[in-house]
């Protein structure tokens, strides 16, 4: 196609200029029908993935709900220098909007979100609207007559960190750092913090995973890569079928084979191995039993497409030429499917730091990862905020990996072509 | 690693523990999968072994049982439904993108391929909160669309390795002897890459009907799926009904491997012609 474009350039005549015109329109064509090909997918996928994603991105930085419950009172006491107190026209529009709080569901809104600021916040508010009188000539005194908390600059310092459209605090709050009310970002107390350690062991979770994947999905792809095709492809049944077969089966599999009358048990206490059932389920070996199980196959399938390629004359060269097997094995065949291994690791390891399913059904509460705590600030304590914050981390490192597999898929292609 | 005349007894034990090894891990992977079945056909009410004798009655408790046959049925209406959504808008994007080259392009594949890639919990409370605010929450529309978004990337992969291919000649004869560009797909294009389809369009099945974690998010109990019976099942009461769904569900993932390698072979053997 070019050549042709390249001969039609260097033809002076003005015919063939108009058939470059031509050509060019056809080739436009071409694109815009492609293009418009794409569109139904891309559009869904942006309506129904993208936004709902980028939204619930939206809510770790979201802090919007003293501004649409309290306007007036969030913007004055944005202005408020923290000094002393704030002065009685923030009293007074604070009194009044915590009175229209009532309907609407407004002032549980507003109790959520300052209870993260302090857990006795909304007790506070909620007695002070009870003993709110109609009038006042002072709302500063007012208020202070309810609870003298209303006296005390740091009740006002959690209302102004309220205040603002947007806030970092959960995002500090999902690796156990906040800040203090001079505003400096500092750790958390030492018995509070449980972020870290969970994204500690996610990560030691996955890694394991991945680890124990590639010692036994290595020498399993490069049997099956070396066997005769008839041979090989009937034992590739056995990593295809636990592939194709339900997670939910696979895991249920699992607790029937590990709990205490399980098989497992069983044949240990009949090997004279143990005496008594141990506690296989319900805890971490659970979780690496049925996680190793059903990643096993992402590891051994990209392995085995890549030894396939590997031809094993260089093996057999090297050890004609007096290396010794292993050496062989490890300094010439291994390097050459260095590919597959990269990219059954990030797969795996990819899929891994995301499960929440199996690590919820075979694992004890210490065992939870990322994926678990995500579900539970959306679904059980409503603290979306943490939820978007925690789910941001994960998909950030996510992504992060799959870039790096894309590169060196990519890489491999190219190596190929 | 093959064993020569010439091998020295190291070699020897080495090729045997090495074949161990990978017979171990074979059955590592199967024995979960083969455990389960018996367990289903057993009298008792636990999932121990020995069975205390044969019985059908976990069945007849499924098939008789309003929560496990509605669970079904909701995976049935779904399944299908994301599946061919999936196949439709990915085999239109898998063509439109072998189509031509344009500025962009790199990153057009990356969004249709990130459904695969973001992890599921993500996707679930992004969808939570999305249908909540358009009224899809608790709906078979709002669990199709979902499962077609999980299902799409499967379907512009494998179409998209089909095409690799596909020579585009074929295309401009059609035209050239009048097609319209409509009949010159349905009649030229899909049927070579219909393996293509279908495999993907499996595996988009396959993911909507073994998925859980946005389907626990955005389905109430009255569209509750199959998979979504089998955790509170797991979770509740653990019982060898469970084990009889899960034969029923190896049964059909059988099933599914059978077609996808007769798929295989008839890309291949259309490969080979071409």
């Amino acid at each position: 196609m070019t050549a042709a474009m390249a001969t039609l350039e260097q033809s002076p005549s003005g015919k063939t200029s108009g058939l470059k015109a031509q050509l060019r329109r056809a080739e436009r064509l071409r694109k815009i029908k492609a293009v418009a090909l794409i569109a139904p997918l891309a559009i869904f996928l942006i309506i129904i993935f993208v936004i709902p994603i980028g939204n619930m991105l939206w809510r770790s930085i979201d802090n919007t709900e003293l501004q649409q419950v309290m306007p007036v009172t969030a913007a004055m006491v944005q202005e408020w220098d923290g000094s002393d107190l704030p002065n009685e026209a923030v009293f007074a529009s604070f009194a009044h909007e915590i009175r229209d709080s009532r309907s609407g569901g407004g002032l549980g809104r507003i109790g959520r979100r300052l209870n993260y600021e302090d857990p006795t916040f909304r007790t506070l508010l909620t007695n002070t609207i009870r003993h709110l009188p109609a009038e006042a000539d002072s709302w500063t005194l007012a208020l202070q007559e309810i609870s003298p908390r209303w006296g005390e600059t740091s009740t006002w310092l959690a209302i102004q960190r309220a205040a603002p459209a947007t806030t970092d605090r959960y995002l500090l709050a999902s690796v156990d750092l906040k800040r203090n009310d001079a505003g400096k970002i500092e750790a958390v107390e030492q018995n509070q913090r449980i972020y870290q350690s969970v994204f500690k062991r996610t990560l030691l979770i996955a890694g394991g995973v991945t680890l124990i994947c590639l010692f036994l999905g290595f020498p399993l792809a490069y049997l099956l890569a070396t066997l005769p095709t008839g041979t090989s492809n009937l034992l590739l049944i056995f990593v295809l079928l636990p592939f194709w077969t339900s997670l939910l089966v696979r895991t249920a599999a699992w607790i029937v084979m590990l709990q205490s009358g399980g098989l497992v048990n069983t044949g240990l206490i009949m090997s004279g191995i143990i005496d008594t059932p141990i506690q296989l389920v319900f805890n971490r070996i659970g979780v690496f039993f049925a996680m190793v199980h059903i990643l096993l196959p992402f590891m051994v399938l990209p392995l085995y497409s890549v030894m396939k390629g590997v031809s094993p004359s260089y093996q057999r060269a090297a050890v004609s030429l007096g290396a010794h097997p292993f050496a062989a094995f490890w300094q010439v065949y291994v390097p050459q499917t260095i590919s597959g291994i990269a990219a059954g690791t990030i797969l795996v390891f990819i899929m891994a730091i995301g499960y929440y399913i199996t690590p919820a059904l075979v694992g004890g509460p210490s065992d939870q990862m990322v994926s678990y705590y995500v579900a539970y600030y959306t679904n059980t304590t409503n603290n979306w905020g943490m939820a978007a914050a925690l789910g941001s981390l994960l998909l950030l490192a996510t992504l992060l990996l799959y870039l790096i597999y894309h590169k060196l898929v990519n890489q491999k292609q190219l190596v190929r072509s | 690693m093959a064993l020569q005349p010439y091998s020295s007894p190291v070699e020897h034990i080495w090729f045997w523990t090495f074949r161990i090894f990978c017979a171990l891990v074979l059955i590592f992977l199967m024995l979960p999968v083969l455990v389960i079945i018996p367990l289903s056909f057993s009298s008792g009410s636990f999932l121990t072994y020995p069975l205390p004798g044969f019985s059908l009655q976990w069945y007849q408790t499924i098939f008789s049982s309003g929560p496990w046959m509605d669970a079904l049925k909701n995976s049935m209406i779904v399944a299908p439904l994301a599946t061919i959504l999936a196949m439709v808008f990915g085999t239109m994007a898998a063509v439109g993108l072998n189509r031509a080259d344009f500025p962009g392009k790199g990153l057009l594949l990356a969004l249709l391929i990130s459904p695969m890639v973001v992890p599921l919990v993500i996707v679930a409370v992004g969808m939570y909160f999305f249908f909540a605010s358009v009224g899809l929450l608790n709906s078979y529309a709002g669990l199709v669309l979902a499962h077609a978004v999980l299902g799409v990337p499967f379907v512009v992969i494998t179409v998209n390795a089909t095409l690799q291919g596909f020579d585009y000649n074929q295309m401009r004869a059609g035209a050239s002897l009048g097609a319209s560009p409509l009949r010159v797909f349905f009649t030229v294009v899909l049927p070579q890459i219909i393996p293509g389809v279908a495999s993907g369009g499996l595996f988009a099945f396959a993911t909507s009907f073994d998925e859980v974690v946005v389907a626990l998010f955005i389905a109430s109990p009255t569209e509750r799926t199959l998979p979504m019976q089998m955790f509170s099942g797991i979770r509740e009461n653990i019982s060898p009904a469970i084990a009889a769904m899960a034969t029923i569900m190896i049964l059909l993932s059988v099933l599914l491997l059978l077609v996808m390698e007769l798929l295989r072979r008839r890309s291949e053997n259309l490969r080979s012609t071409q």
